[in-house]
């Protein structure tokens, strides 16, 4: 099973189109990987789908890092 | 079933494609599997990017893309004879652009700003006038536009505010459109999509808790998909539904039709 950091650098690999040596956790998605807003969007959606859950809009907000969304998915996940 | 579609060869445009999960490319999928030639229009560099990706599975599926923009009356003309000078005659419009300014509808209704209501006017129900406009002279074998709509046209659905204020124009112009062209043997209709994560949805603040509220109520206890959003269109396209226009159809699951 792989483990979350690993899932999520799969999506944002996917998704951004970037390398995956580029997506290490303090990676910006916007800053570092290029994302404009809607990338933020279709990133947050995808790793809904991902992880079977729901990310609210205040959550995703918050979720500027790849770090960001490690933490937040697995807080969610436990 | 080719002979009760009528849709192999028939010139389709379809407008409003952002990613794999626009109902519009929902739309595109299903009208290459019953033979239509599609003519994609855009508006930002960032779509047409995306359609080249998307369009990589179809290597075998010729298509068109042209830049246009809903918000400016000569892009679409522009874009309308391109079109028409490329494929001759439009036979079909599949219209699924909307906008609106983010804080219009995080705010509260009451803050609806003039300009955000105008902008949200212009892109997602004029766009539908404009563009029917600009079609019209190469529609002349007759045809069918069918656009997207949503239960927010006529329902109160919190956070989509000036967006359902928009859709309930939309439905409207689709009657005055279908009377108006209707002697053209041109047909107007709406579809009213149940909530589907699209891009779009995902603006609307509160949606997960709509997604989650149509699983408990509509009568079919869950919510539909793209797929179904979009062989709905096909039909409202094809021969088969030659009889019908001005109406708006709920592909919802039948969500519509409860009280609570």
């Amino acid at each position: 099973m792989a483990t979350v950091i690993e899932r999520v650098t799969k999506v944002v690999v996917d998704r951004l189109g970037v390398d995956e040596s580029e997506v290490k956790l303090e990676a910006s998605f916007r800053d570092d990987l290029g994302a404009d807003s809607l990338d933020v969007v279709e990133l947050v959606m995808e790793l809904e789908e991902e992880f079977d859950m729901q990310i609210d809009d205040e959550d995703a907000e918050k979720i500027a890092t790849v770090g960001n969304a490690v933490s937040f998915i697995e807080s969610k996940i436990g | 079933m080719e002979n009760l579609l009528q849709l192999k060869d028939k010139n389709i445009v379809v407008m409003g494609v952002a990613n794999d999960r626009s109902i519009a490319w929902g739309i595109a999928k299903s009208l290459f599997e019953v033979g239509a030639n599609v003519i994609f229009t855009y508006r930002k560099e960032r779509s047409l990017m995306k359609l080249e990706k998307l369009m990589a599975g179809y290597e075998d599926q010729e298509a068109t893309f042209i830049q246009c923009d809903v918000n400016s009356d000569e892009s679409i003309k522009a874009a309308f004879d391109t079109i028409g000078a490329k494929v001759g005659t439009i036979h079909g419009i599949v219209h699924s652009v909307a906008f609106a300014n983010a804080e219009d509808l995080k705010n509260r209704f009451l803050e609806t700003s003039r300009d955000g209501y105008a902008f949200a006017q212009d892109t997602s129900a004029y766009s539908l006038i404009a563009a029917t406009k600009a079609a019209h002279p190469y529609m002349t074998e007759g045809g069918s536009i069918v656009t997207m709509s949503y239960l927010g046209a006529e329902r109160v659905l919190e956070g989509y505010n000036v967006m359902g204020v928009a859709k309930a124009a939309l439905e409207a112009s689709v009657r005055y459109l279908a009377a108006d062209i209707g002697a053209d043997n041109i047909r107007v209709n709406a579809i009213s999509a149940g909530a589907i994560k699209t891009l779009a949805a995902k603006g609307v603040p509160s949606f997960n808790k709509i997604l989650n509220r149509i699983e408990e109520s509509a009568p079919l206890k869950r919510n539909v998909t793209q797929a179904e959003v979009a062989d709905m269109t096909i039909v409202m396209l094809s021969h088969l539904s030659r009889g019908v226009t001005g109406e708006t159809i709920y592909i919802d699951g039948g969500y519509n039709i409860m009280g609570i």
